[in-house]
């Protein structure tokens, strides 16, 4: 689980995003901890998104700093950058994947970026890779425009875990998937973060995956955020996560989980 | 940060050959790795142990190595056994066995690598064009038919829409295609001036320019510009709205998508290539005159003498022949927009193909008029 007395993996100060007139975000403080599941929730227009650029350096705050394994990624050189890029893997929305190259293409691309290895070991890993997101055999050799929209985001997960990174970041996983295929890739992620040892920063606006594999929770309200366990969130008293957490949806989130939740985690409840 | 490290030893013991695993199995020594494990020589039945003790960490890559050639190896009939992994990988090396041992992916190759191979692809080549000649006749005439419906109804006739797409494949177009056939019109009496004073014959200079430039170049210039300004706009905009499944959700309104995207654009495009084939023509002889009167010293006065000598078919072969190019222009580009598929890659692909074919098609068909207008004998 969550190692909260480590340092942290990520770290967020102060940060703050304009675009022209609009804030976004006024002041973000957000640590994130090695091994730890943390969601990033808020109404749409919030900036979540954002944030998750801005971690990943595809945007520039106006002010703030973000730190991500102990390094500055505002002011880092370009090999530092190379170098960091090594250690997390990102799924975008609907996979992002390179449209004219097929799945296991996709998937040797940043293999073949950063390691020199011969074809048949990178085509070896493509297969594997493809193998443990769950993908049906075969899918390697077809082409994004041949995929569903849930496999489009598995190959894209496989994408991101080419190079076995420390942290995933993924931006809302699973929207657009059905309830059973949104169910598998919660449990695929929770699978693949004990046995790989991931630490996950993803967006989302799925209650269920919140409740099903999250540790902890941020709350974008105000331009600001509000970080918690789903115990102290459920308490809070702000009127957003209030309807949020206790509307119909979050009601029936809650339910349906924390019968499954005490027996799979009893720390969660000891916090 | 230190490059990473991962050694494999073998020791021979009389029960097994043991293979002492250690240090960092990761996907940065993974190359290094599988050339070592790939040269293990293990005779046929000897049993293989491997002893994982040493091995600080692991990832995905290494886990495989280590399946990869468990599985190998039982494949060949060796008995083998893994033995001292930390409890703490069990839970990845169980996630990549779960996974299985997958083949790799063959990579797409294209066919015309043999001689057979080379004859297989012309001739689906050449079918595939026909069936694309044949789809783009009907298209044509699914806008026929439209626009023979629509005539009946003058008043669903969208004047805005029509209006709006004239000004930006006219009213915009017009700087580009006045400088372009000006600048054409300066080269070709430059250039001509220059022959036709070796024969003596350089007062025939604006005859020439304003021949060419009212019966073929004023025209095709304009359409060729177009096409590639204004065609490839066609097929990028109806192609987004594919890709958007915007056209999806007109029909579902009741929009015929013909009707409303469409005739717009073809009816704008009749209306505007006319036009600025008017201004092509202009610019052009403006420029050649221009240059008659700087380097020839021919005078303004002397300048429409020779132009009046020019008959009226000249510059009517013009005009006549550019609604027939903006059909095309108009209908090659819509239908590639068309053609696109979910993925926003074929955008881009079928942008392309719709500037050259419309280009083609244009030179074609005024290869065609030529044909004709000479056989009329103007």
């Amino acid at each position: 689980m969550a190692d909260q007395s480590g340092e942290p993996i990520i770290r967020v100060r102060g940060l703050v995003n304009r675009f022209g007139a609009e804030t976004v975000h006024d002041g973000v403080d957000l640590e994130v901890f090695r091994g730890e599941v943390i969601g990033i929730v808020g109404g749409s227009g919030s900036g979540k998104s954002v944030l998750l650029r801005t971690i990943i350096g595809l945007n520039r705050p106006v002010a703030g700093n973000v730190e991500v394994l102990g390094s500055s990624i505002l002011t880092m050189s370009d090999n530092d950058q190379r170098e960091i890029e090594k250690h997390w893997g990102v799924l975008f929305q609907d996979g992002a994947l390179f449209s004219s190259l097929t799945v296991a293409q996709n998937i040797e691309v940043p293999l073949k970026e950063y390691y020199d290895m011969p074809l048949r070991l990178l085509d070896e890993i493509a297969a594997f890779k493809v193998g443990i997101v769950g993908l049906p055999d075969g899918t390697g050799e077809k082409y994004p425009s041949q995929l569903s929209g849930g496999m489009r985001k598995r190959a894209g997960l496989a994408r991101a875990l080419a190079l076995d990174p420390e942290i995933v970041f993924l931006d809302e996983p699973t929207a657009g998937l059905d309830p059973i295929a949104a169910g598998e890739f919660d449990i695929l992620i929770r699978d693949l973060r004990s046995s790989l040892g991931l630490t996950v920063f993803m967006v989302t606006h799925d209650l269920d995956s919140l409740f099903a594999i999250c540790d902890r929770v941020a709350v974008l309200v105000d331009k600001k955020i509000r970080v918690g366990t789903l115990e102290q969130l459920l308490q809070d008293s702000h009127p957003w996560i209030h309807s949020y957490f206790h509307g119909p949806r979050g009601r029936a989130a809650l339910l349906s989980e924390t019968g499954s939740r005490k027996e799979k985690m009893p720390a969660a409840a000891s916090i | 940060m230190a490059s990473a490290t991962a050694t494999l030893v073998e020791k021979e013991e009389p029960s097994s050959l043991i293979l002492a695993a250690a240090g960092e199995w990761l996907v940065a020594t993974a190359a290094d790795l599988d050339q070592r494990l790939l040269a293990l020589e293990v005779p046929t039945g000897r049993r293989v142990t491997f002893d994982l003790a040493g091995i600080d960490r692991l990832d995905t890559a290494g886990a495989w190595l280590l399946l990869r050639t468990e599985h190998d190896l039982a494949e060949r009939g060796n008995a083998v056994e893994m033995r001292n992994l930390r409890p703490s990988f069990e839970p990845l090396i169980d996630q990549v066995r779960a996974a299985g041992i997958i083949a790799p992916a063959r990579h797409p190759r294209p066919a015309h690598h043999t001689i057979a191979g080379f004859i297989a692809r012309i001739g689906e080549v050449s079918l595939a064009l026909i069936a694309r000649a044949y789809s783009i006749l009907g298209f044509f005439g699914v806008v026929s038919a439209t626009a023979l419906r629509l005539a009946r109804h003058p008043r669903r006739v969208g004047m805005t829409a029509i209006v709006a797409q004239m000004e930006q494949t006219g009213v915009n177009a017009l700087p580009i295609v006045g400088l372009l056939t000006f600048l054409i019109g300066v080269v070709i009496a430059y250039q001509g001036a220059d022959y036709l004073r070796f024969y003596g014959l350089e007062s025939y200079t604006v005859q020439l320019t304003a021949a060419s430039i009212l019966r073929e170049l004023g025209v095709l210039l304009t359409a060729i510009i177009i096409a590639g300004r204004s065609g490839s706009a066609f097929t990028a905009q109806i192609g987004t709205m594919r890709v958007n499944e915007e056209i999806d959700a007109m029909r579902t309104i009741g929009l015929d998508p013909v009707e409303v995207l469409v005739l717009p654009r073809l009816f704008a495009l009749m209306l505007t290539l006319p036009m600025l084939t008017l201004c092509a023509n202009f610019m052009g002889i403006f420029g050649g005159g221009l240059m008659a009167w700087g380097v020839l010293g021919i005078s303004i006065p002397e300048f429409f003498i020779h132009l009046s000598t020019i008959s009226g078919w000249s510059f009517w072969i013009g005009m006549i022949k550019s609604p027939f190019f903006a059909i095309i222009i108009a209908l090659i580009g819509c239908y590639e927009g068309f053609q696109v598929a979910r993925s926003a890659e074929s955008v881009g692909r079928l942008t392309t193909l719709s500037v050259v074919e419309a280009i083609f098609l244009v030179i074609v068909t005024d290869a065609g008029f030529s044909i004709f207008f000479s056989s009329m004998r103007i």
